[in-house]
């Protein structure tokens, strides 16, 4: 089985966010394997381990993407490739990621694409079923579960919390949702391993693209905080009264009940 | 510039989701004076044209085929390319919902557009259309337009007020045929675990639940104070990932963003890729043991308190509320 996997370097989670020249300041945070993407590492592993074959996870960035490309490696990937757009272009969105990866997917022969279903940067979702509608195969969106028999694939889909089982056949992109698996943590053994593991980067060019063929089809214009809240009110005396006067609150004052 | 907008309206149960009346309002401002089409797809949507239409819609066009009675990409992608193709619009508007989420990439894909998903609200500003949209998870938002090709926008439930109900609205109601094959997902069953409650990104008030739950019943109170606000029940990771309830309700950076009315969270400590699921809500009310606890900053009410004291009394009091309205 040729398993292929859509990787994404985010934003720790824990981080807060600020702004400065009116972008996302970077200095000093840490970044991480998008979360949702990590679920689609696992799974490729585990479907490689149970059918045999190959897992090759592929990012499109920039050289700081090989720090999270290692780890896929060390927790069991076999191959990493990182597209890097650093000297390309300045901009993207999901147009121009997705014409990318569908670009070097095109002839590769994959049977099965594994991506998260958003990344918890942008958080567009739009990369997987693009890519998929762009190589002519089959999507599932925000699975829970996947069973391979053959060429035939079992899936079932998280749909607003209802979950669908839905018969469907190679080759096949899916997307992971929370619940799909619990990814491991690279070992010892497997950090070690993989430095010895094949990490390929192409740019461009190697794909027979230039900036035109994938400039943004939309633009930021402009990025801004939140309005920070107004610490709220603690209510104090009897709790029956504070009950109370929560009621009374959300009803005349905030009118929301 | 006026434009064409066709909005695709969403059927759930039987009835239009609330969010094709939103989807038709944010349609009207995409539209700036140009004509607004509404589109139902499915198996059997006649009877829900004229709803579209008191909402805002100019006229309406239907696909209908058996075929399409459940949504999946390839077939729902096939009927509203055909309507695509026949009206040739200069906008699209779906809801950011599991239907539009699936679907809109693949339309952006064929059309070879962009696409703006996840929009919180959008205005003419400056000669162009400016789309606004949260960014990691809501803790920052950003501000874009289309530089090339169609408009295309997802926009996310509960955000942009739908357009007052006329039912004295009339228009037209035109049918496009497309030929509907090679189906390449097949849905073999349904299992309806939401039908519970009401849907967690629809819903106007929202009731969730932490750590301090301490187990699977410890939802019980949670769940009887939703009901009695027509309200869903929703989770922290801390209480998905100790199994006392799945992850679908998971509120967070992973997990569901969610901007209800009315947030209430129980036994959360408010960490912060909690917050960043729910800190835009419009009123947020804490109930926490510790003072400390860091849900507290972001609320609007705190009470420092057991929940599974101030629970069960905050749902009689809302009884009483609803018995003497």
């Amino acid at each position: 089985m040729n398993i292929y996997v859509l990787m994404k370097r985010t934003f720790d989670t824990e981080e807060k966010i600020t702004i400065s020249g009116g972008k996302i300041n970077e200095d000093g945070a840490e970044f991480i394997i998008n979360p949702y993407d990590e679920y689609a590492i696992e799974e490729a592993i585990q479907v490689r381990d149970a059918q045999g074959g190959e897992v090759t996870v592929v990012s499109v960035g920039t050289e700081e993407a090989e720090k999270q490309l290692r780890t896929a490696l060390a927790m069991g990937v076999d191959k990493a490739v990182l597209i890097n757009t650093e000297d390309d272009l300045e901009d993207g969105d999901p147009f121009t990621t997705a014409k990318i990866l569908s670009e070097y997917l095109k002839d590769k022969d994959a049977d099965l694409i594994i991506g998260g279903n958003v990344a918890i940067d942008g958080g567009s979702g739009q990369v997987g079923p693009r890519v998929a509608e762009l190589l002519g195969i089959t999507y599932v969106t925000t699975i829970t579960k996947l069973e391979i028999s053959g060429s035939s694939a079992t899936v079932v889909r998280d749909v607003e919390g209802d979950s669908e089982v839905i018969e469907t056949s190679l080759p096949l992109l899916v997307t992971a949702q929370q619940g799909l698996n619990e990814p491991r943590y690279p070992s010892l053994p497997g950090i070690m391993k993989a430095k010895k593991k094949p990490l390929d980067e192409l740019e461009l060019d190697d794909l027979g693209l230039d900036e035109d063929d994938v400039e943004a089809k939309t633009k930021t214009i402009e990025i801004y905080l939140p309005p920070k809240k107004e610490a709220g009110k603690v209510l104090e005396g009897e709790l029956e009264d504070q009950v109370k006067e929560l009621v009374n609150l959300l009803h005349t004052e905030s009118k929301v009940v | 510039m006026a434009r064409k907008v066709l909005v695709l309206g969403e059927v759930r149960d039987g009835l239009l989701r609330n969010v094709s009346f939103e989807a038709v309002a944010a349609g009207k401002t995409a539209a700036e004076g140009g004509e607004v089409i509404g589109v139902l797809i499915g198996d059997s949507v006649s009877a829900l044209t004229q709803g579209m239409i008191h909402y805002g819609a100019d006229r309406v066009v239907t696909v209908e085929d058996e075929k399409l009675k459940q949504y999946t990409s390839d077939g729902f992608s096939q009927a509203l390319m055909a309507v695509i193709n026949s009206e040739s619009p200069e906008g699209l508007i779906f809801g950011h919902t599991a239907l539009g989420k699936d679907l809109a990439p693949k339309i952006a894909a064929k059309m070879e557009s962009g696409l703006i998903s996840d929009v919180t609200s959008l205005e003419e500003a400056g000669g162009n259309l400016v789309f606004t949209r949260p960014i990691y998870s809501g803790k920052a938002f950003e501000k874009k337009i289309v530089t090339d090709g169609i408009l295309f926008a997802t926009i996310r439930p509960n955000n942009i007020a739908p357009l007052e109900k006329d039912e004295s609205r009339s228009g037209d109601v035109t049918s496009v045929s497309a030929e509907i094959k090679e189906l390449r997902t097949i849905i073999k069953e349904v299992v309806r675990k939401a039908s519970e409650g009401v849907d967690l990104s629809e819903a106007k008030v929202i009731i969730a639940g932490g750590r301090g739950v301490k187990s699977e019943e410890g939802f019980e109170p949670l769940k009887e104070l939703a009901a009695v606000l027509n309200g869903a029940v929703g989770a922290s990771r801390g209480a998905c990932d100790a199994d006392y309830c799945d992850y679908s309700l998971q509120i967070g950076q992973t997990g569901k963003v969610v901007t209800p009315d009315l947030y209430i969270a129980c036994g959360i400590s408010g960490a912060i890729q909690h917050l960043a699921g729910m800190s835009n809500s419009k009123v947020i009310v804490a109930i926490n043991k510790d003072p400390e606890a860091n849900i507290f900053k972001v609320a609007d009410y705190g009470i420092v308190g057991d929940l599974f004291e101030v629970v069960p009394m905050l749902t009689e009091e809302f009884k009483k509320l609803k018995v003497n309205a």
